[in-house]
């Protein structure tokens, strides 16, 4: 029985299947549907940029609208990898500013973005709408000035934790006094002063503006205003939240915060004047969303503040808010999903707050819908851990970081192999672990029996050797991102699991135990991977090939080797010979 | 090669200064490392050449910036602290120093966490005190004042106590072993020779 739908039936169906996933497998099941949805394909998300060339991309798809990018791998985030190592976006620019005249979105995570860049693409795509910049570098205040000069329906600019070279706060007015189309607005990471009447005046003509976060150099003072210009806000990032203690200051504010009826979300918070707190009590008992981790307040404010919070969904906050404060949290915020609490003092080696894994796990005890767990503490046990997966299978993110490397349980003084063993057993959806503290490779195999559904896993300081590393690439299907520093793995479980490779993003490891022949032998075996060896000592060529690399970067790509690694970076070749890279 | 290749990581000039840089090493050996390296000035003067006691190693320039896992005891990239948090929480305690003028009644308190550079910071204090402007002169920019022409000499207390001029070292290094500041008028800022007009790269004298 042959039939077919006319192609405008089942583009219409397509319209309605958003997900890559389901996208992907809609274009596998015959040539006429493959063609079908790459036409009407509008949406693309590449989770490694040198997975794919701007140039298969733009064949494939020709009327794409909105575009998501990502470059550096996560350890970038902690120095891990050196600087010039890649990530730039440029030529993806180039290739889309001629094939996607439509273009609308583009977001950026851990790209190399250059204002000459910036400027291509205030000037190429006609309707441009979103840019979304998260831990960027390469850019200065120049480039953001081309953006909003040039981009007359700009709905978002959002600078996210970005590197920005801040030249001056100028750029802010260059938005030109016709634009009203702005609905987010993130310039926290800038440092200059931009002119406040330019963002009032910004703020007050937009009224679809729903996200503003401003920058530290904004006072206090100021924020009154701006609310007011903008009494729909669903998310806020103040500036700095210091003044002198003016009570006329604290009433205004208190009664501009009033005004806000639709916040949901409040972050910035800078050098925080306690005095000031109350203002922001009109809006507590709406929020979903607080970001307190830059805010220098000890447990009673934070406690405080919380307590008011009942609707709480996600907190962010410094480990001053202890033991005590994360107590009166599982008490009262039972919509809680999402915890992140971050180190005040991570490199003192003494304990300063008041904060242990106790906190955790009157959390995991108190917030039934807890599950996305960020947590830096220096000390840890199995029965904690135990415990905390207990009280909490539904955890889908659980990341502890015991701040010293290596840290025993600190009552019975093992590893903490049974503990991060009953988070993996218990909690069976789980899909991203970062592991920390002293660790055998028995909790590798404990991951790898039981972590059916773990896409992401860090490894730091763990592990005795490759029987950890195979547990781990051998057992945990649905891996697709894994990223180990400092661990004795090496060549075995590499080259005995060459194959699991293919089917995952990315392996970072470094200061690993894996040699240099290894890599040149995964390069041969593998022509489908990139085996990139990253080593800042000169040429891998000139020491024996059982010398351990420094750093090494396994990715899956149809995109076939780089052509802009820099000079500390060899890719295998195909073929086994003199490593590209060298001239 | 691989040296041309490094240039990449620059990227903006074509000049490979690395290249002219003065090396201990026979000709044609490689530049490997900061082994071969002549010294800077301020590091043989942590030799001990009669000082007491240890300088701070942050002053022995930047080759020592590099981060390695040994250095101080401290991990590269442990714990796991995103460098804008750590930024952002260093800045929140400040640094704070007094600013004083000569002839202002009353002291300014700065913090220098909020400047990255010498021009940031000079023009920060342009806005503290009405009682002189930058102006350039010859190139170099000086804080005057506008009625009566009167130069300001920017000066600081170093950690150890001594009152040096501001302007000659990196300006992470300034902030980071600066006191106080003090703003002498020209007069009384005699046995400070004027900063010559062109900047050479580090060398020893």
């Amino acid at each position: 029985m042959a039939y077919s739908f006319p192609e405008e039936v089942l583009e219409y169906v397509f319209s309605f299947i958003n997900s890559d996933k389901d996208r992907n497998a809609v274009s596998l099941v015959c040539k006429s549907w493959y063609e079908i949805e790459r036409w009407c394909r509008r949406r693309i998300f590449i989770g490694n940029c040198y997975a794919v060339t701007p140039g298969i991309m733009v064949r494939r798809f020709p009327e794409i609208r909105s575009v998501e990018i990502k470059g550096k791998p996560h350890f970038a985030d902690f120095n891990l990898v050196p600087e010039g190592w890649g990530g730039y976006v440029y030529p993806w620019v180039v290739a889309m500013s001629r094939a996607y005249p439509w273009l609308e979105e583009i977001r950026l995570k851990r790209m190399v973005v250059s204002d000459e860049c910036l400027e291509l693409i205030s000037k190429s795509f006609k309707n441009f709408k979103v840019l979304v910049m998260s831990s960027c570098e390469g850019f200065s205040t120049d480039g953001l000035a081309s953006i909003v000069a040039n981009c007359r329906n700009l709905k978002e600019l959002d600078l996210r934790e970005s590197e920005v070279e801040d030249l001056s706060g100028h750029w802010l007015s260059h938005f030109p006094d016709t634009c009203t189309s702005l609905v987010s607005l993130n310039i926290a990471c800038l440092a200059s002063e931009v002119s406040f009447s330019a963002l009032e005046r910004l703020v007050s003509r937009c009224p679809n503006l729903k996200s503003l976060q401003l920058n530290r150099a904004v006072p206090l003072e100021k924020l009154p205003n701006l609310l007011r210009g903008a009494p729909q806000l669903v998310e806020l990032g103040t500036g700095a939240y210091s003044a002198e203690l003016r009570p006329e200051l604290l009433s205004n504010l208190f009664d501009a915060f009033t005004v806000c009826k639709e916040l949901k979300g409040l972050s910035g918070f800078w050098d925080v004047v306690p005095a000031y707190l109350p203002a922001i009590y009109p809006v507590c008992n709406g929020l979903t969303s607080l970001n307190l981790s830059y805010a220098t307040i000890q447990s009673p404010d934070i406690s405080k503040l919380i307590s008011q919070c009942q609707n709480l969904e996600r907190l962010w906050v410094l480990d001053y808010i202890e033991d005590s404060g994360l107590d009166i949290l599982a008490t009262c915020c039972k919509n809680l999903e999402e915890l992140r609490v971050f180190p005040s003092d991570p490199y003192g080696v003494e304990q300063n707050v008041a904060l242990t894994e106790q906190g955790l796990v009157s959390v995991s005890e108190g917030c039934p819908k807890l599950q996305s767990v960020l947590y830096f503490c220096r000390r840890m046990s199995n029965a904690a851990l135990v415990t905390i997966a207990r009280n909490r299978p539904n955890l889908i993110r659980f990341r502890l970081c015991i701040i010293e490397a290596r840290a025993t349980d600190y009552l019975t003084l093992e590893p903490l192999d049974a503990g991060f063993g009953a988070i993996v057993e218990n909690c069976r959806e789980l899909r991203r672990l970062s592991l920390s503290g002293l660790l055998t490779d028995r909790v590798f195999e404990y991951i790898g029996k039981h972590a059916k559904k773990l896409e992401m896993l860090s490894i730091a300081f763990a592990g005795d050797g490759d029987l950890g590393l195979h547990h781990v690439l051998s057992g945990c299907e649905s891996l697709r991102k894994l990223e180990i520093r400092d661990s004795p793995f090496g060549d075995k479980a590499l080259l005995a699991n060459a194959a699991k490779l293919e089917t995952m993003r990315s392996l970072w490891m470094s200061s690993c135990s894996v040699s240099y022949g290894a890599c040149k032998l995964l390069g041969q075996r593998l022509p489908r991977l990139n085996v990139e060896v990253i080593d800042e000592r000169g040429t891998p060529e000139s020491r024996p090939e059982s010398c351990p690399i420094e750093k090494l970067y396994i990715y899956r790509t149809v995109a076939g080797p780089r052509f802009d690694t820099p000079g500390f970076i060899w890719t295998m070749d195909e073929e086994g010979n003199t490593p590209l890279g060298i001239a | 090669m691989s040296s041309m290749n490094n240039l990449s990581e620059s990227g903006k000039s074509g000049m490979n200064l690395k290249e002219t840089e003065l090396t201990l090493g026979l000709p044609g050996e490689p530049r490997v490392g900061k082994a071969c390296m002549k010294r800077v000035f301020s590091e043989t003067v942590d030799l001990e050449l009669g000082n007491s006691g240890k300088k701070d190693s942050s002053g022995s320039g930047s080759s020592m910036k590099k981060e390695s896992a040994t250095s101080r005891g401290k991990l590269v990239g442990w714990p796991p602290v995103r460098a804008h948090r750590k930024n952002i929480m260093t800045v929140k305690s400040g640094k704070y120093v007094k600013v004083g003028v000569d002839g202002a009644p009353y002291l300014r308190k700065v913090d220098l966490e909020l400047y990255n550079s010498y021009e940031q910071f000079l023009s920060a204090l342009e806005g503290l005190f009405t009682c002189f402007k930058i102006r350039t002169v010859l190139d170099e920019k000086k804080l005057m004042d506008p009625v009566n022409g009167v130069e300001y000499v920017p000066t600081y207390e170093d950690k150890d106590g001594d009152w040096m001029l501001v302007g000659d070292v990196p300006w992470k290094m300034f902030a980071e072993s600066c006191k106080r500041v003090r703003l002498m008028t020209r007069s009384e800022a005699i046995g400070l020779a004027p900063r010559p007009e062109t900047k050479c790269s580090s060398s020893s004298s």
